[in-house]
């Protein structure tokens, strides 16, 4: 056996290690292409399509017509709702979570490991529940409303209004917003704070100038993992709003399951996408390294 | 005798960066083997060239006469130690010690057995049960060291193994390696960045630069006649002198002065006289005339730097400065700045280098 | 410790603040848990104690057998997503090859896509698969099962990427000069470092699974529907007390598995539970 080194030796052993990466990706790969990609592909086409009078697709004749009912008004509405929502959502979220995340980033370790575990046990409970148990607190006559009462505020009716739909939403997203805060006012060395002081900064001013600042990572990473969701979401709105604040979420699930218009799903659909590629794009572009 | 490791004509390309370019080295069994270079260099690539990590874009690899360029590690009778350990941390010490037994089959009880005996060697008895975390910086060193060396290498590859440890923890290990080495006559192959390490403790030392070897020999060797001015700069301090060569016994320096410096390069080469501050004696100006093969230039004290054993002047000349070491001697003793000196040297004090 | 504790008034009210998101947190999980043991059939009104909700619960035919087809999608999901999402990690962060961005960008679209997207695709390509290739599926079991593990794929590969960026290279190359082949310093070295982001990426994956309504809803089919699709379509008739404890039960499987995990990461000695 010889075994002297070769140019051709090393390229030929750079492309059988290429080969091995190629392997090992496969898998996951075809299974993607099929089961995604693919799939992804067929919606784009289908948002080209026509509806045709039995409810079916006609997959021919393509156009743009299912894009062109984005601009109507009622489904303008509800897009303009969403949006709002959405970000009312992160805004309320961001307000709860940037002073708990400092509080938390400033405890010592043996509290702060503890609370952390309290606010994973609600990140990973299971989701549905979250917002079923809300819909019990709210019901007529339900626990929230009695306590109202009880205080002399009289009955509330938050049930099936978007003010139900907006709590719900913080309540199931809230962490999504506290973690990436945590992680990054943690990160931020104390002394920067201290030296700010030093320099004449009031707390305020510390917390404009510098603390904001360093920990802006943190408000885009949480902005963005409360945003995208609130956006796209269905559950919380199907179970806590009612019928006048349908949004984006149930509005394309009722194209597909109730009025059977796929094209017109299927563009909606798309267009939600391409929202949160963006926002995920913005939140790369910005540093952020990691979902 | 076959040699440890024969590396001829060897070339390490990653893209467009030469690494390793067209090396030849000779590693004698038994030896202690500095390299030495500055960082990127291209010692860690030889090394891993040598250990199978990378292997060659060209060039031949032998190890005691077989050629292995592109056999992979798991086939090579070389062991490593690496630079930060690349202890396992989910392991035991003594589990560590004995993977590579286990690796090569060999049964669970004697693996165990010969593990043990290997951490003794080391003075790690008692610590088989504890996880790397567990160890100070000093006993992971050890445990790598074990870890390599009770696979009975034939030679044993060290990437900057003291690099990680405080000084004289450091210290206390060069001994240790030398002596470890020196017991079990295995060819030790050592790379590091600090030169006094390289000097203090190997048989010989090969200094590179840019994927270049630029001279292999003893440590006394390497300082008192370097190859060039890079070597000549990067090991120890030196004085670099310019000039051009007259003929074969004589340069001419900047400042004209005719200088007796053996060379064999051509009349006309431009050249430097290599002068170890040690080397250069310092006296009052005109107190001592120049001798037969003494050389001597007049200069001004610039400055005087306090070192405790030593003293450090730098002297002014017309045209540079240059560095000159003395043993200390008590104050009212020394020359202060202002004062009028010469610098001398004989001809074997300094070297002519290209 | 890096921030300086905040003093006076400021730390009172970040204390209360906190105070206020744990109550929101915990306040209504707590209610529901307590009414799922109330004698009444007003949800959400005591009546006294009793466990007929959950005797219920155990003898309800179809929310048993929407239990144990989410239970089995759960588990084969993840199993399948776990393999394939931690080859996947591997591909990526240790070796080079062609088509490596698109995978890379392919594999990040399931997590960013929302959940409504991904039900419509799934739903579309199912359907549409007979009229392409004349191949009928019956939506059910496997149509969830490989729905899952299309998102699954995806967070397991993350989470398992982020534990092989930490883990230090030159592990495996050390096991290579001390005789391992390259199949040995995977199976010694390389895959018990990365266990706990393969565990992590386990956990992340069958919460997942338990937790999708959308998806799910858009292909299972008649007869075979997972438990929170099933209590889904319950919630939207109206609450129950059957609800409280069905809720109450799927809210304890998903703390137990956190708890768990926790556990086993403090056995370990433990890094940073987020991941
Ligand atoms: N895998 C690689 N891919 C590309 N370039 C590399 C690779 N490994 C090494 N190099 C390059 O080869 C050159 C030599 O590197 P090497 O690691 O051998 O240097 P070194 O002498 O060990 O330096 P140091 O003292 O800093 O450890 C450097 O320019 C380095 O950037
Ligand atoms: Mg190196």
């Amino acid at each position: 056996m010889t075994a002297l080194a070769t140019p051709e030796f090393e390229a030929a052993n750079e492309k059988q290690k290429r080969r091995r990466g190629l392997l090992l990706a496969l898998p996951s790969y075809l299974y993607l292409i099929v089961f995604f990609a693919f799939p992804l592909l067929i919606v784009v086409l289908y948002s080209f399509a026509t509806r045709n009078r039995f409810g079916g697709t006609d997959l021919s004749g393509w156009n743009l017509d299912s894009y062109a009912r984005l601009g109507e008004p009622i489904v303008r509405t509800i897009l303009f709702r969403s949006l709002g929502l959405a970000i009312l959502t992160t805004l309320i979220c961001l307000l709860l979570a940037y002073p708990f995340a400092y509080f938390l980033a400033t405890r010592g370790s043996t509290i702060r490991n503890v609370m952390l575990v309290f606010v994973m046990i609600p990140f990973w409970s299971n989701f549905l529940v979250r917002n079923y148990a809300w819909r019990v607190l709210l019901g007529n006559d339900g626990p929230f409303s009695q306590l109202t009462e009880f205080l002399g505020f009289g009955e509330t009716r938050v049930l099936f209004t978007p003010t139900a739909v907006v709590i719900g939403l913080v309540y199931g997203f809230l962490p999504f917003m506290i973690l990436p805060l945590y992680a990054a006012i943690e990160r931020i060395d104390g002394r920067v704070l201290e030296a700010s002081r030093d320099l004449y900064a009031n707390g305020w001013q510390t917390f404009r100038h510098v603390l904001w600042p360093l920990s802006r990572s943190g408000v885009i990473a949480g902005s963005i993992l409360v945003f995208v969701p609130s956006l796209g979401a269905y559950v919380t709105p199907e179970i806590l709003g009612g019928a006048k604040t349908t949004l984006l979420g149930s509005y394309i699930v009722s194209q597909f399951l109730e009025a059977r218009n796929w094209p017109a799903g299927a563009a909606v659909s798309f267009v939600l996408m391409t929202v949160m590629l963006g926002a995920t794009l913005v939140y790369f572009r910005s540093g952020g390294r990691n979902l | 005798m076959t040699a440890a490791v024969e590396i001829s004509d060897v070339t390490k390309r990653f893209g467009d960066v030469v690494a390793v370019d067209n090396i030849d080295l000779t590693i004698a069994d038994g030896e202690f083997f500095a390299m030495l270079g500055p960082s990127g260099c291209g010692k860690t690539t030889t090394l891993r060239m040598i250990a199978g990590l990378d292997f060659p874009t060209e060039g031949s690899l032998k190890i005691f006469g077989d050629e292995v360029g592109t056999l992979p590690p798991n086939k090579r009778p070389v062991n490593t130690v690496f630079q930060n350990y690349a202890l396992f941390p989910h392991m035991s010490v003594l589990d560590n010690v004995s993977f590579g037994l286990r690796m090569q089959k060999v049964d669970k009880a004697t693996a165990a057995a010969r593990a043990k005996e290997s951490i003794e060697l080391v003075q790690l008895g008692g610590y088989e049960k504890r996880r790397p975390n567990q160890l100070s910086g000093g006993q992971q060193q050890r445990v790598a060291l074990a870890r390599a060396l009770v696979n009975e290498p034939k030679v044993l590859l060290l990437d900057e193994p003291l690099g990680a440890l405080d000084l004289k923890l450091r210290q206390e290990m060069q001994g240790e390696l030398k002596s470890l080495q020196r017991d079990l006559g295995v060819s030790f192959v050592f790379v590091t960045h600090d030169q006094e390490e390289a000097l203090t403790m190997s048989d010989r030392i090969a200094v590179m630069n840019e994927g270049k070897l630029l001279q292999v020999g003893s440590p006394e060797e390497i300082y008192e006649r370097p190859a060039n001015r890079f070597v000549a700069d990067f090991i120890g301090q030196t004085n670099l002198i310019e000039g051009t060569v007259a003929d074969e016994t004589t340069i001419v320096l900047t400042n004209g002065a005719r200088v007796a410096a053996p060379s064999d390069h051509a009349a006309g080469t431009a050249v430097a006289l290599s002068l170890r501050p040690e080397r250069a004696t310092l006296t009052p100006a005109g107190a001592v005339e120049a001798a037969d093969g003494r050389t001597s230039v007049d200069g001004v004290i610039a400055g005087v730097t306090y070192l405790g054993n030593a003293l450090v002047y730098d002297v002014a000349l017309d045209w540079m400065t240059i560095e000159v070491r003395e043993e200390n001697r008590p104050a009212g003793d020394r020359p202060s700045p202002g004062d009028r000196v010469a610098v001398s040297w004989t001809t074997s004090d300094a070297s002519v280098v290209v | 410790m890096s921030v300086a504790k905040p003093r006076g008034a400021t730390n009172t009210a970040l204390g209360l603040n906190a105070f206020v998101v744990y109550l929101f947190f915990y306040a209504p999980i707590l209610l529901l848990v307590l009414f799922s043991f109330s004698d009444d059939n007003i949800v959400g009104r005591w009546g006294g104690f009793t466990l007929d909700w959950y005797r219920d619960f155990g003898e309800n035919d179809e929310v048993q057998s929407a239990l144990s087809v989410s239970v089995r999608v759960a588990i084969i999901s993840t199993l399948i997503s776990v393999v394939l999402g931690t080859m996947a990690a591997l591909a990526l962060e240790r070796f080079r090859f062609r088509g490596e961005r698109v995978f890379d960008a392919l594999l990040y679209l399931p997590v960013i896509i929302p959940d409504v997207t991904m039900a419509v695709m799934m739903l579309i390509f199912f359907t549409s698969l007979d009229d392409l290739i004349g191949l009928q599926v019956t939506k059910g079991f496997s149509t969830i099962t490989l729905s899952h593990v299309a998102f699954s794929i995806s967070f397991v590969s993350i989470v398992v990427r982020a534990r092989l960026a930490g883990m230090n290279q030159t592990l495996e190359e050390a096991a290579q000069d001390l005789y391992a082949t390259r199949w040995q310093a995977f199976r010694h070295v390389t895959f018990p470092q990365i266990m706990p982001g393969i565990a992590g990426g386990a956990l992340l994956a069958l919460t997942l699974s338990l937790d999708d309504v959308v998806i799910t809803q858009f292909v299972a089919g008649p007869g075979s529907t997972t438990l929170p699709v099933y209590v889904f379509g319950l919630i939207r008739r109206g609450v129950t007390p059957l609800i409280n404890a069905v809720s109450v039960v799927m809210l304890g499987a998903s703390i137990t598995l956190v708890l768990l995990s926790l556990l086993a990461q403090r056995a370990r000695g433990g890094s940073d539970p987020v991941a």
